[in-house]
C-alpha cells in the first residue's frame, strides 16, 4: 500500500539508524513510503512553548503538502505526529479517514492486525527469550483529545507487535512515562532522574532491554546510559531497540547488524548471549 | 496554599481573561483535585505545582506564574491536559504563559531552556525549513560556556559527538535548505520570533 511519509528532522540525523530499519521493514509489511516532497520541520517543543504562530504554521505547511498527494501520511517521530495531529484539529482540515488522508503514527500502522498477520507469516528467527518492556513515551498518544487514541494510558500496541515476533513483553507501569524529551540538551540532568527512573522500574519488571517508537526516547535512553551509570554507580545495561529493528530481526533482514550500529549501548552482546544473530 | 505566597503579589485581573480569550484553556473549571500535581513527572524540578499554577492564575498573580521555573521545566509530556476531568489543557497554560514572559520580557528563571527553543526555530528558519541538529548543538554549547563553563561536561558532550560521529548518526553538514524555502520565510515573518 502507498502511503505518503514525514520522516522528520531527526531522522535524518541523530536518528538515521531509526530511518534505515523503517526503509528496510516498510516494504515486508506492504509498505511503500513516498516522502513528502519538500517537507519542513514541525516546529517540535520549541514552537508550541514560545510562538503559538509557528507551532500551528509550521505543520500546516506539511499538512497542505499532505492534501495535495492525497494519500495517508505515517509519521514515525512522536513530536511530528503530535504537532501535525494539533495542526489537523487547530485547522479542521481533515476529520479523520472519511475526508482526505488520515494521519498515523508509525507504530499504529504497523499495529493494524492485518499488518501484524503479515509479518507473523514472515517471521524466520523468533525472538525467544527476549524479555522487553515496550516504552511508548508521550506524543503518541498524549493528548488523547489531539491524538485520536483510546488506550492512552495502557496502550497494547508494542505488546501486540513483540507478541507477534516471538518476544516476551513485559507488563510495566512505565511505559507511557516521560523521558524528558526535548530538555535532552538544555537540562541534561533532568533527563538523568527521569531516565533513571525507567531504569530502574525497567530491571525491577525483569527486562533486558527497550522497545521504543520514539526517536526522542531512543536518544534519552541510549545516549544518557553511560553517563546516568557514572553517576549513580550502577552499571546498567539496557539495549534501546527501535520496533523497526525487531522486526528486522525476526524476519532476518541482512541490514539488522548495520542499524545496530548506530546504538550507544551495543545490544550485540544480548543477542549473541540469547543467540539471535 | 498560605497567604505568604500571594500576598507580594499585585494580582493582575485581566490576566484569566486573557487566558481565556485568547486561548480555550478553560482555568476556571478547576476544583483543585491536584491530579495535575500527582501525575507530573517533573515535579521535583519545579518550585510551583502545576495546581498551583492554575490557583495562582485564577488569582491573577501574573507576576509569580511569569517568572516562576515550573513553566520551563515542564516537558510538554501533556500528562496533566490528559488526566484533567474538567478538561482543563494544563500543559498549554504552561506554553502561554513561557510566551507571555518572553513578549513581556522578564528574566526567566531557566535561560537555557528558553535559549535553546529560541535557537531551534531560528536554525530552522536560518537553515531554510529543517532542523540542523549539528549547528543547533554548536551554538547552544557555545552559549552555555559562555555563561557557565563546566569543562567536565564540554568533555563529555564532545566524546559523546565523537561517538556519535563515529555511529553514523550526527552530521556535520546541515539539511538543504528547502526548495520553496519562501513560504518558511514567510511564515517565520507572522510569528513573534524577532530577528537577532
Amino acid at each position: 500500500m502507498k502511503v505518503s511519509y514525514y520522516p522528520g528532522c531527526s531522522l535524518e540525523g541523530t536518528a538515521l539508524d531509526y530511518a534505515a530499519s523503517i526503509a528496510g521493514v516498510a516494504p515486508l509489511a506492504g509498505l511503500e513510503l513516498l516522502e513528502i516532497d519538500d517537507w519542513n520541520c514541525c516546529g517540535a517543543s520549541a514552537a508550541h512553548s514560545i510562538d503559538r504562530v509557528l507551532a500551528l504554521a509550521l505543520p500546516a505547511r506539511n499538512l497542505a503538502l499532505a492534501a495535495a498527494a492525497g494519500l495517508d501520511v505515517v509519521v514515525p517521530c512522536a513530536l511530528c505526529f503530535n504537532r501535525l495531529k494539533a495542526a489537523e484539529k487547530a485547522l479542521g482540515v481533515s476529520k479523520g479517514e472519511a475526508d482526505g488522508f488520515k494521519i498515523w503514527d508509525l507504530l499504529d500502522y504497523f499495529a493494524q492486525d492485518r499488518v501484524l498477520n503479515a509479518l507473523a507469516e514472515k517471521v524466520t528467527r523468533p525472538l525467544a527469550n527476549l524479555k522487553a518492556v515496550g516504552y511508548y513515551g508521550c506524543l503518541v498518544a498524549r493528548p488523547p483529545a489531539v491524538t485520536g487514541k483510546q488506550d492512552f494510558e495502557n496502550p497494547q500496541n508494542l505488546e501486540r507487535l513483540l507478541a507477534t515476533l516471538g518476544a516476551t513483553a513485559l507488563d510495566w507501569s512505565y511505559k507511557t512515562d516521560c523521558c524528558g524529551a526535548g530538555l535532552t540538551m538544555p537540562r541534561p540532568d533532568l533527563i538523568d532522574t527521569l531516565a533513571a527512573r525507567l531504569y530502574e522500574r525497567a530491571l525491577k519488571a525483569g527486562a533486558e532491554c527497550f522497545v521504543v517508537s520514539c526517536q526522542m526516547c531512543q536518544a534519552n535512553l541510549d545516549l544518557s546510559q553511560e553517563r546516568i551509570s557514572r553517576k549513580t554507580g550502577k552499571n546498567y545495561y539496557l539495549p534501546v531497540f527501535y520496533f523497526t529493528e525487531f522486526i528486522g530481526l525476526a524476519l532476518g533482514h541482512p541490514d539488522v547488524k548495520k542499524w545496530l550500529r548506530g546504538h550507544l549501548v551495543d545490544p550485540l552482546p544480548l543477542l549473541a548471549e540469547k543467540g539471535l544473530i | 496554599m498560605s497567604i505568604s505566597e500571594v500576598e507580594n503579589y499585585t494580582p493582575s485581573p485581566g490576566l484569566l481573561t486573557r487566558l481565556g480569550m485568547e486561548t480555550e484553556l478553560g482555568l476556571a473549571a478547576c476544583y483543585q483535585c491536584k491530579k495535575c500535581s500527582a501525575g507530573c513527572p517533573l515535579t521535583f524540578a519545579m518550585d510551583l505545582l502545576p495546581d498551583r499554577v492554575i490557583r495562582l492564575a485564577l488569582l491573577g498573580q501574573e507576576e509569580k506564574l511569569l517568572s516562576s521555573r515550573t513553566i520551563w521545566v515542564c516537558s510538554s509530556c501533556e500528562t496533566c491536559t490528559t488526566r484533567c476531568p474538567n478538561g482543563i489543557d494544563i500543559a498549554g497554560v504552561m506554553d502561554w504563559l513561557k510566551e507571555e514572559a518572553l513578549r513581556q520580557g522578564k528574566s526567566v528563571p531557566q535561560p537555557e531552556v528558553a535559549a535553546f527553543h529560541r535557537f531551534f526555530l531560528e536554525n530552522v528558519r536560518d537553515g531554510g525549513g529543517r532542523v540542523g541538529e549539528a549547528k543547533l548543538v554548536r551554538r547552544f554549547t557555545l552559549f552555555k560556556l559562555r555563561r557557565r563553563p563546566d569543562l567536565g561536561e564540554l568533555i563529555a558532550n564532545l566524546k559523546l559527538g565523537a561517538k556519535l560521529l563515529k555511529r553514523g548518526r550526527l552530521r556535520l553538514a546541515g539539511p538543504r535548505a528547502l526548495k520553496d524555502r519562501g513560504q518558511i520565510e514567510k511564515i517565520f515573518e507572522g510569528s513573534g520570533l524577532r530577528r537577532s
